[in-house]
């Protein structure tokens, strides 16, 4: 599991072991292999990348080639313990549909993503003017995937707003951890678990 | 174990000698040759029609061994116009098998690894019984050939397995109308596979689908050395209509970039155009090669009959409606995989039994790959493919042992 990468890591010694499990966004399944592997979990996976995919079916996946705004519909409700996000929310159309989507497919749901008010992305902006290209974020603006950047503040509020139960949070900077006050300056990534 | 009732001594195509009794023909399965063998069904064939087909032959071909638990078996179910040469020559054309490029030692399904076997379909003209046989009377079926449907196929796959004494295959696999008879195995005989590879297929036959098979059965019955059915005794049957009834299915099996590409505006042998009718165009020409080309191999009934069995699935409409539904006694993993150029059957076609396998709980990988032949792609060189099918093979055993441990 140490060669998972560190938002990936915190969600995978998070699971339940023996879990169903369904992956979002699951790219070439590292987590899902991690979780079958290593948990006994029942993981199936969705990813929109056919390359990624195939690999997925190669190591024996279950993963549907689909797209976290169109194909989580198909899900029947309540049907795995875990529903997980990771990395992908910023890159979907809708986030607020699909943060719900979840928790209607899943008991439960992990949702990482990349903080946009952490302390380098402000910088970036103030003293460039700029779209930040950062480490975390190394893709200009006309082409990067992430279309509704956030931070830990803004998804705080949007739980909250939504009457969604935040049962753990974990904030990670590099790959250590950092304290929830500070998080939204100090973290770069932000892993959360929700249920209704 | 189950009983093998349905098993009499079978005959090989080409020697026309007995192949030993079923206990023998067992313990002897490490020696099964490559070449077709015929079983011959003793009880009649149930078919959802509400007749049984008396008699009947299933055709086939295996390759690799069966191992001793039994467990390493794989169906392969083919397309509309092929056959169970699925890796050796064919026996009129002398072209290689169908899927030689997927199926052989070190292939993606390996033989070296597991039990092919590739079964003619019934109602087919390539060895199983079908509208060209003889019926009990000694003359050809013809019209009197019952209709068929896609399940009554896999009746006679099932039939095939019984008397090879698998019980359950390590996987079927299958595309185009061989894809309709692998999600019609594993949702009707549910307990007979373990895995479901499905490619370039559909759970359903579309209006779309539908016209262009009545296209090509109408132009076969208004030519009219058809007569109804009884052209075998004519020394000459409807090849204008057959080769016209390909043309046009062809032409659903290819895509407009993979046509524009291969033939264009070209002209075929020639500088200008004639003002005329002749093939002016490499395509026309093109056409009607493959058009006469498959009036040498297939029985234009034959044609008639398995176009209708397509036209008639429908899973969905099998169990109450509801696809889902048609997979709710399965334990089987499926991976469904379709083209981008695909406009026979889309990728929406097999999302849709994505879906219900889904919503039934089951585990199912899909894949849309990007291939730029049409339909055909799944015959075609596509090594995206080959790398999905040999990963959802290698891996479907997980837990249940290794085929040949």
């Amino acid at each position: 599991m140490s060669l998972l990468r560190p938002d990936l890591a915190v969600i995978a010694a998070n699971v339940a072991p023996g879990s169903r499990v369904l992956d979002v966004g699951c790219g070439d399944g590292t987590l899902m292999q991690a979780l079958r592997d290593d948990k006994r979990c029942d993981a199936r996976g969705m990813e929109l990348d056919s390359a990624d995919v195939g690999l997925c079916v190669g190591k024996g996946l279950s993963v549907i080639q689909g797209d976290a705004d169109k194909d989580l519909a198909f899900y029947p409700d309540q049907s795995v313990d875990y529903a997980i996000l990771s990395q992908t929310l910023q890159t979907t159309m809708r986030p607020d549909v699909v943060l719900e989507e979840l928790l209607r497919i899943g008991r439960r749901a992990f949702v990482s993503f990349p903080n946009f008010a952490h302390w380098r992305v402000r910088l970036s902006l103030l003293w460039g003017g700029r779209m930040p290209v950062t480490r975390l974020l190394p893709i200009p603006w006309y082409a990067t995937p992430n279309i509704h950047h956030l931070t830990v503040e803004d998804f705080r509020e949007l739980v909250k707003e939504r009457g969604i139960k935040v049962e753990g949070a974990w904030f990670l900077s590099g790959d250590k951890q950092c304290s929830a006050a500070a998080a939204n300056f100090r973290a770069e990534h932000a892993v959360f678990l929700l249920s209704r | 174990m189950r009983t093998h009732a349905l098993f009499k001594p079978a005959r090989t195509i080409d020697s026309g000698q007995a192949v030993p009794h079923l206990a023998q023909f067992i313990m002897a399965s490490t020696q099964i040759t490559d070449s077709s063998q015929v079983l011959e069904l003793t009880q009649p064939l149930p078919l959802d029609g509400g007749q049984s087909l008396p008699d009947a032959r299933i055709a086939y071909e295996t390759h690799g061994t069966l191992n001793a638990a039994k467990d390493n078996a794989i169906l392969i179910c083919h397309a509309l116009t092929g056959d169970h040469h699925v890796v050796s020559n064919h026996p009129k054309t002398g072209k290689p098998g169908w899927w030689v490029r997927m199926v052989g030692p070190g292939k993606p399904i390996d033989t070296d690894r597991f039990f092919v076997i590739c079964a003619n379909v019934i109602g087919s003209c390539m060895g199983s019984t079908g509208p060209a046989s003889l019926a009990e009377d000694g003359k050809p079926w013809g019209m009197r050939f019952p209709v068929i449907t896609v399940r009554d196929m896999v009746r006679g796959h099932v039939a095939l397995l019984d008397a090879l004494g698998i019980e359950s295959l390590y996987a079927v696999v299958g595309g185009s109308m061989g894809g309709m008879q692998a999600l019609s195995l594993a949702a009707n005989f549910a307990d007979r596979t373990r895995a479901a590879l499905v490619i370039a297929s559909t759970a359903r036959h579309s209006a779309q689908n539908i016209a262009f098979h009545e296209v090509g059965r109408q132009s076969i019955m208004a030519d009219p050395e058809w007569r109804d059915g009884a052209y075998y005794d004519h020394g000459k049957g409807p090849e204008k209509g057959l080769s016209v009834a390909r043309m046009a299915a062809h032409i659903t099996y290819l895509s407009e970039a993979g046509l524009t590409e291969k033939f264009g505006r070209r002209l075929q042998d020639r500088e200008e155009k004639t003002f005329g009718f002749d093939a002016d165009f490499q395509i026309e020409s093109y056409l009607r090669y493959q058009g006469l080309a498959f009036t040498d191999r297939f029985d234009a009934n034959s044609y008639l009959y398995i176009t209708r069995a397509m036209d008639y699935f429908d899973l969905a409409e099998e169990h109450g409606g509801l696809l889902a539904n048609a997979f709710a006694k399965s334990k089987a993993r499926f991976c469904l995989v379709s083209f981008d150029t695909d406009w026979l059957y889309p990728t929406a076609d097999s999302r849709n039994v994505v879906h219900a396998l889904n919503a039934a709980g089951l585990p199912v990988s899909f894949v849309e790959l990007s291939a730029p032949y049409g339909h055909d792609s799944f015959l075609l060189d596509v090594p995206a493919l080959d790398r999905v099918v040999e990963g959802f093979l290698s891996e479907t055993c997980r837990g249940e042992g290794r085929p040949n441990a």
